[in-house]
């Protein structure tokens, strides 16, 4: 028998026994049943593309033009660059909130909490909207890049910021009492003993909100941001190859987000 | 600047209500979508599997934009025409399903392995297993998270303003348009979003107290 490593065996153990021969049949029995399920979806989805034309030359040919891929490419580019710049501000600002929902202080405290029920409360393309429509109204207007960017960060701040929190909440106590007890103050103890060691706890959490942020980043869609959804769109109506462009689209976006997902559960694996 | 609060409420009551709708439908999919994703992941045929897992990767690492253009845009390309709102919300059950199944699964993980290793000892069958010493013991852990899992359906209901349902966010989008009162508008939604979710946090929470279980 194959040595159990996975959480996948873990759960089938967790709650079967190993199987005897008439469970085998029967398994085997309805391996082949789902594969034939399977096999007739696919059949009705293949025969819905090729019954509409979605299979015809003039629908996925353009994918094989370098500018098109390049079009495509660049609207990707867009895409990790507003994730990474929105990371870059919503991971600081995220753990400042965290510290001031930590701090001994108690309007500091109620600062920080506010900030993140608000934020976490809002759905982000509100506050895209107050950004696009809102913010002109009183004569407040940011570039486009800005306007997309600065509502990730708010938003995200609030969700990172609860993520640290978690994490400077998981530490041991004792660490703290410890570095009390040596004589430091309140804000050695924070610098040296607790957040080095909650960064380091969180570090996969992180690294899986990178995933949201630039799920986050689509919303260019919207503000007619040139990231990767909004180069679909344009280049679907183009070519009226609407359903393949987001197709394509899709398939990159998960592509990315897999990649960044696998990268977490990595880290995560090697911590523990 | 306050001048045209009757009509701006009016408007957002009827977007709001569109909105828990979209909640409640969604989140009821999704529920049943994670339960059904959630067996397919942990039966032991190995094609359903295999199916779980992709269905998760997919939907977990699609953004939901992503899924909703596609599904508005992209299936009337197929032949397949639904109405918009059943679009939406099949969409959104589909997207949040994935997550759904991971809460089950950790929950279910979260059971010491000896209970149900004892429950069969017992001669307890398959079932019997399941819903006497498992899933009793797996819903605690899955309360609090579900509960976020509810808040996300909500707020992502905000999506559908971007292919054109005039849910909340939409009215708020159209009265900023029509009014010309960008603030009055967004301050109202968003009193009423924070509303929603501190009100949906309270009660998982009240929910999570009342089925502990004391290990």
């Amino acid at each position: 028998m194959k040595p159990v490593t996975t959480a996948r065996r873990d759960d089938i153990h967790l709650l079967f026994d190993p199987p005897g021969p008439r469970a085998r049949r029967r398994i085997r029995i309805a391996t082949a049943v789902s594969l034939a399920v399977f096999a007739a979806l696919l059949a009705f989805a293949v025969r819905q593309f090729a019954a509409h034309g979605q299979f015809d030359a003039d629908q996925w040919r353009m994918f094989g033009e370098w500018p098109i891929i390049r079009f495509l490419l660049s609207g990707l580019g867009q895409t990790l660059l507003v994730t990474a710049v929105a990371a870059a501000l919503a991971f600081p600002l995220g753990g400042l909130v965290a510290l001031g929902r930590l701090a001994r202080n108690r309007p500091t405290r109620a600062l920080a909490r506010t900030y993140v029920e608000l934020f976490r409360s809002v759905p982000l393309l509100l506050l895209l909207y107050v950004f696009l429509f809102g913010l002109p109204g009183v004569g407040l207007t940011f570039p486009v890049f800005w306007q997309l960017v600065i509502p990730i960060v708010l938003g995200n701040a609030a969700v990172v910021a609860e993520i640290f929190r978690a994490g400077v909440l998981s530490l041991p106590r004792g660490q703290t009492e410890a570095a009390y007890s040596l004589g430091m103050t309140h804000r050695q103890t924070m610098a040296c003993v607790v957040v080095p060691q909650a960064l380091r706890a969180v570090s996969p959490a992180l690294v899986s909100q990178l995933v949201r942020l630039l799920k986050d980043s689509t919303l260019g869609y919207v503000v007619s941001y040139l990231e990767l959804l909004h180069q679909a769109k344009v280049l679907g109506e183009y070519y009226h190859a609407v359903l393949s462009t987001y197709l394509v689209a899709a398939a990159c976006f998960i592509a990315v987000n897999s990649a960044l997902s696998g990268a977490a559960s990595w880290l995560e694996a090697r911590r523990a | 600047m306050f001048s045209h609060v009757d009509a701006i409420a009016g408007q957002l009551g009827r977007g709001l209500l569109l909105t828990l709708a979209m909640s409640a439908l969604t989140f009821t999919g999704a529920v049943a979508g994670g339960l059904v994703v959630a067996v397919l992941r942990i039966c032991p045929v190995a094609p359903l599997r295999a199916f779980g897992a992709g269905y998760v990767t997919v939907f977990r690492n699609i953004p939901l934009l992503v899924l909703l253009v596609l599904f508005v845009f992209g299936l009337p390309d197929l032949g397949l025409l639904y109405p918009l709102f059943a679009t939406v919300t099949t969409a959104m059950a589909l997207y949040w399903a994935a997550f759904v199944c991971e809460v089950v699964r950790s929950g279910v993980r979260a059971v010491p392995r000896g209970q149900a290793e004892a429950a069969r000892a017992l001669g307890l069958g398959f079932g019997q297993c399941l819903r006497h010493v498992i899933l009793p013991q797996a819903v605690r852990p899955m309360v609090q998270p579900l509960g976020s899992i509810f808040i996300g359906c909500a707020l992502s209901t905000s999506l559908a303003a971007a292919v054109g349902v005039a849910e909340l966010t939409g009215q708020a989008e159209f009265l900023t348009l029509r009014y010309d009162q960008p603030l009055t508008s967004f301050a109202l939604t968003t009193v009423v979003y924070v509303a929603l979710t501190l009100t949906s946090g309270l009660v998982a929470g009240r929910l999570e107290r009342k089925l502990a279980v004391v290990r």
